[in-house]
């Protein structure tokens, strides 16, 4: 045997082995999840950064349950990750209703807006789906924009402050960073829990069969534009949550929320991190948000760079981190 | 709401049309593109933007408006070459979603750089001093600026049609609208034909941004506002129809203009709500084709 036939062989078994450890990971995803993300805190610099690839991780994997997985652009998630923040903020806020109860209503609001914006947006296709949504969304950032009296308008609502969370006898304090991280991560493992049933069920099939070939699902005997409604506010639900948490996180609810550029940043995220993968919206979250932390301390032109990542990304790494690491060992 | 004045009304459906330029103007170079290359130019906006602070530029160099509103169409040709040529040749074939998307991230660049170049609080631009002032049309005092956008508009918007209808090159942009790879198979180089197109589509843009100026100020972000006004646009026209565009527009800019005036809470909503309304009765717009929509 000659050096390179066993330089081949070893490449081969190395191969094998990361094929096995990626259907491991594949298996046991939200598991994988939940010990990668418990570790993230002591990888990341400062606990906040943790907090947000939390939070945005969350908002992308609800948006890549659209995008990624049933093939609609949407460009209007801004309104749904803004109303769950603000109908859960306000909760707190003005209706002094405990945390759970105000998380619930950002996800309720989130549902709400999501099935009005869904209903309207799914009468069309391809690209003019992205017009709408991006349209109908703006029109809920001037609602909240001029609706001051209830929203704070352009300046954000303010006070909305949970100091501490008590489960029977456990109190977690959401001062301590730590201890907020863990009590979000527990939520978010929940919702990925759920998202993952969702894409293990007949619908998670159905879904995928309307991105890779619409006619085809239509001939099939499935109603799409109820199908698309549903996929459409479920993500809702998703991006809601991600939304109520980054209020009770910040303690206030900025306007930015609703603009159209948090609608290109879970854009952004998901293409990264790889769309329609279960982990690449948190990697894609994570290699966006540590960007942005590392260029803010020289620069504070981070729109900049944020575009030209886009542009690359779009240009040469349309595949995504994750989905380009998934297709190199699948070949 | 009482008795309301007829020049009030009057004066108010004016200002509406001359705003309605602006949508058409806007509109019109978006729906070129997506006509032929479809492409939906999400950095149609920034372009906007850029036109309108390298025609303050080209004024405060120059000090003529004429010369600046001739130097803003040549400028953004240009720089509509640059990203036709070097970033969305590359990704033609690829979908409708990714030149969307590198669109977007095109649009975030140019925004952030004029933000450098320029400040981010924006620059004062008045119309120039021969067309200051307000001419009387009956009772009503109308401002000669908004009567020149609407004069302009239409010259533009006809020296298109004709360019479109009536010349071998227009006939060469309906073809490759309705089927690229036959127009491709005749023997034209049709990669230049959109690099053309894209060019032209900017520099419309880029006039529209340049004549808005002197109306809605000049600030990086204003073309995000006027984006999606003409995306609201197009949905509303009917999809890559130009008639529907013109049309939405010049119905839009009134409408907007009036609820402004008796309703201003409800002014950046009103369009919306069209919109919604638009696609609940009639999903492919005003002209479209029934088949574009679904």
């Amino acid at each position: 045997m000659n050096s390179m036939s066993i330089l081949a062989e070893t490449s081969r078994a190395e191969r094998w082995r990361e094929r096995r450890v990626f259907a491991w990971v594949q298996r046991h995803r939200v598991a994988a999840a939940a010990v990668t993300l418990s570790l993230l805190p002591g990888i990341v610099p400062h606990p906040a950064l943790a907090i947000n690839i939390l939070i945005y991780g969350l908002f992308a994997t609800g948006y890549n349950l659209l995008f990624g997985y049933t093939g609609l652009l949407s460009l209007g998630h801004a309104a749904l990750f803004g109303a769950g923040a603000y109908a859960c903020g306000i909760a707190i806020a003005s209706g002094g209703l405990p945390w759970f109860a105000a998380i619930l209503a950002g996800i309720v609001l989130a549902v709400a807006v999501g099935g009005i914006i869904g209903a309207l947006a799914i009468r069309t296709r391809g690209v003019y789906f992205g017009m709408v949504t991006l349209a109908l969304a703006q029109c809920l950032y001037f609602i909240c924009y001029q609706w001051v009296s209830l929203t704070g308008g352009e300046s954000g609502l303010r006070g909305v402050s949970v100091q501490a969370v008590s489960l029977g006898s456990l109190r977690v304090s959401l001062i301590d960073p730590y201890q907020k991280y863990y009590f979000l991560l527990v939520l978010v493992i929940v919702a990925l829990a759920v998202f993952s049933r969702i894409l293990e069920s007949p619908f998670g099939a159905v879904i995928e069969a309307i991105r890779e070939n619409e006619n085809r699902a239509r001939a099939s005997g499935y109603d799409l534009r109820w199908i698309k409604w549903i996929s459409f506010v479920l993500s809702s639900a998703f991006c809601g949550l991600a939304g109520a948490l980054n209020a009770i996180h910040l303690g206030i609810v900025s306007i930015d929320t609703l603009f159209y550029t948090t609608s290109g940043t879970v854009v952004m995220m998901t293409l990264l991190g790889g769309m329609g993968t279960f982990f690449g919206p948190f990697i894609g979250a994570a290699l966006f948000l540590s960007l942005e932390d590392v260029t803010a301390s020289w620069t504070t032109h981070w729109q900049l760079i944020a575009g030209l990542v886009f542009i690359a990304c779009v240009r040469f790494f349309p595949k995504g981190v994750w989905g380009s690491a998934l297709a190199m060992v699948r070949r | 709401m009482g008795e309301i004045p007829l020049d009030i009304l009057a004066l108010q459906i004016l200002t509406g049309i001359a705003l309605g330029c602006i949508f058409v103007l806007v509109a019109t170079g978006l729906t070129l593109i997506f006509g032929l290359l479809n492409v939906v130019n999400f950095a149609h906006g920034a372009f906007y933007a850029a036109g309108a602070y390298l025609g303050v530029f080209a004024f405060g160099y120059t000090g003529s408006f004429w010369l600046s509103l001739f130097i803003v169409p040549l400028g953004m040709a240009a720089v509509g070459m640059v990203t036709e040529r070097v970033l969305l040749r590359p990704i033609y074939g690829r979908g409708m979603s990714y030149p969307l998307l590198l669109t977007f991230g095109v649009g975030y660049v140019l925004v952030e750089l004029i933000r450098i170049l320029f400040g981010t609080d924006g620059l004062p631009f008045s119309s120039p001093p021969e067309l200051r002032g307000s001419i009387l049309l009956g009772d009503i005092a109308f401002p000669l600026y908004r009567l020149f956008v609407m004069a302009f508009t239409a010259a533009l918007l006809t020296s298109l049609w004709f360019l479109i209808e009536k010349t071998p090159f227009g006939l060469i942009i309906r073809a490759g609208a309705r089927d690229a790879e036959i127009v491709k198979v005749l023997g034209i180089d049709t990669s230049k034909v959109w690099l053309l197109i894209f060019a032209l589509g900017t520099a419309v843009a880029g006039i529209a941004g340049f004549l808005a100026a002197p109306m809605r100020g000049v600030i990086p972000e204003m073309g995000v506002t006027v984006l999606i006004e003409a995306f609201v646009i197009t949905v509303v026209g009917g999809m890559g129809s130009l008639p529907g565009a013109v049309i939405a527009g010049l119905l839009l800019g009134i409408v907007v203009s009036l609820t402004s005036y008796f309703a201003a809470d409800f002014s950046n909503i009103v369009m919306f709500a069209i919109m919604a309304i638009v696609l609940l009765v009639r999903p492919q717009g005003l002209l479209g084709r029934p088949e574009a929509a679904r």
